[in-house]
């Protein structure tokens, strides 16, 4: 029976496990947070060396290739660039020129290897979401957008606090120009909250739940076919119609979510550079 | 049995997750901001100092082919100027040419027919002188002969012969002149 009950009550199922700490067990219905566990690489180790998984070596190689890839274009440039540099270039003007120049302004240049870093290490981790290999979008594990959310968080309050002292900064992020002293008690609470807080918050949500959702839905569509195509439930001592027939329709759905997935990765890579850049120029901004 | 608030996927699978993504980010970001930023930087400010300069060589040569071509213009109008004077000055040069060969063809003439006059003149001269020896003696002669005898008289033979001499001396200048 399994297959078809879960299917028309999907929760039911799952709704027993769905912690990290039930990782490990049977979860293959219905796609959930288990569907996320890390494995590690090593089982027979332990515990202890549990922080070597799957998606830790994916990410190392995602760092790889991104290296490889720069230092490769990088490496002997022309003055007339070849087929390689020219899409180096034109992937290296997109964010020094279309993000780093047009939000930071002339003093962009000391930003540029740190946007640089930021969307080229998301956008390679969220291609893996849609590769064979891996089949993982690393960012829909948040610890790793934790990560980077974090950097940029004390990125723009660090240059922020450098240019105008730490008093300068708070006064300049929490109290907008124009806002008469009545206000006051109620500005700063939310421009604080606003500024300070909420913003990495987002970023990394942002981030994290487009691709977790992303890969969840895929798998739906992806699991949920050929649960249906595989089908050969009967209900009464006569088959179910059209059971094979929706399998189909869910396996050809899945292409176009893949192209969907594949388009968000790059939107979601480029919108948290784009955000990273926009943070740190507010927190240069001469008036705000 | 489960915390009241279940963060779910929300809460790192592991803390190393964290750590990983750091040290994986400030790798990247070590070898972007040593390597691969300064060389893209580097290559685009030599691009653009190489189109500046390229700019600014084009420049250059067009002002230089500029100046050529005032420089030629202005010799070109000076050899036309000094062509016109030569032929002015040909021309100058011709006519005082002509004019002085042309004198001197007269001069020339002059001397030409003075000299000839002269000669003429020494002839005729030295014509008379032996025509007066002669035609003195052949006269006499011939009229010895044809009057015969009737001049042996010795004075009237000698009257006659003066005044023939007389007669042809009388006429001699007035031919000559």
């Amino acid at each position: 029976m399994g297959g078809l009950t879960s299917l028309l009550i999907p929760l039911e199922g799952g709704a027993e496990a769905t912690g990290w700490a039930d990782c490990g067990g049977e979860h293959h219905w219905p796609p959930g947070q288990l569907s996320f566990c890390s494995r590690p690489l090593f089982p027979g180790l332990g515990e202890q060396f549990f922080w070597l998984n799957n998606i830790l070596a994916q990410a190392v190689i995602a760092a790889i290739l991104v290296i490889t890839f720069w230092v490769l274009v990088s490496r002997n440039m022309k003055m007339v660039p070849g087929k390689l540099q020219s899409f180096g270039e034109m992937a290296y003007d997109m964010v020094r020129n279309g993000v780093a120049r047009d939000i930071l302004g002339h003093d962009f240049r000391p930003f540029v290897p740190y946007l640089l870093t930021v969307f080229s290490f998301i956008l390679v981790n969220n291609f893996f979401g849609q590769f064979f290999l891996f089949m993982m979008p690393t960012f829909s594990k948040i610890g790793y957008v934790y990560a980077l959310a974090l950097l940029s968080w004390l990125l723009y309050n660090a240059v922020g606090i450098k240019k105008y002292g730490f008093g300068g900064y708070m006064k300049k992020m929490c109290l907008p120009p124009g806002v008469p002293p009545a206000l006051w008690i109620i500005i700063i609470p939310l421009e604080f909250l606003s500024n300070i807080i909420v913003r990495p918050v987002t970023l990394a949500l942002r981030l994290f739940a487009n691709l977790f959702a992303g890969h969840l839905v895929v798998l739906v569509f992806v699991a949920g076919g050929s649960m249906l195509l595989l089908a050969n439930e009967t209900y009464g001592g006569f088959p179910i119609p059209l059971l094979k027939t929706a399998g189909v329709v869910s396996i050809l759905f899945s292409f176009a979510v893949f192209a969907l997935e594949l388009l968000i990765a790059f939107i979601q890579a480029y919108v948290f550079t784009v955000l990273t850049a926009q943070y740190v120029s507010s927190a240069l901004a001469e008036d705000h | 049995m489960r915390p009241l608030l279940d963060f779910g996927p929300l809460l790192p699978q592991d803390p190393s997750e964290i750590i990983v993504g750091l040290v994986l980010f400030f790798i990247i970001l070590y070898a972007m901001s040593k390597v691969v930023v300064p060389m893209f930087e580097k290559t685009y400010a030599e691009r653009s100092s190489l189109i500046q300069g390229g700019i600014e060589r084009a420049e250059a040569a067009q002002r230089e082919a500029q100046a050529a071509l005032s420089d030629y213009k202005a010799q070109l109008a000076g050899a036309r100027e000094e062509a016109g004077r030569l032929r002015e000055e040909a021309k100058a040069q011709g006519a005082a040419i002509v004019a002085e060969m042309r004198q001197q063809a007269q001069e020339e003439s002059a001397r030409l027919l003075t000299n000839a006059k002269s000669q003429i003149e020494a002839e005729r001269a030295s014509a008379v002188t032996q025509l007066r020896t002669e035609v003195g003696g052949l006269a006499t002669s011939l009229a010895g002969r044809i009057v015969g005898e009737s001049l042996s008289d010795d004075e009237r033979a000698k009257r006659t012969v003066d005044r023939f001499l007389a007669e042809l001396e009388s006429q001699a200048p007035a031919g000559r002149a």
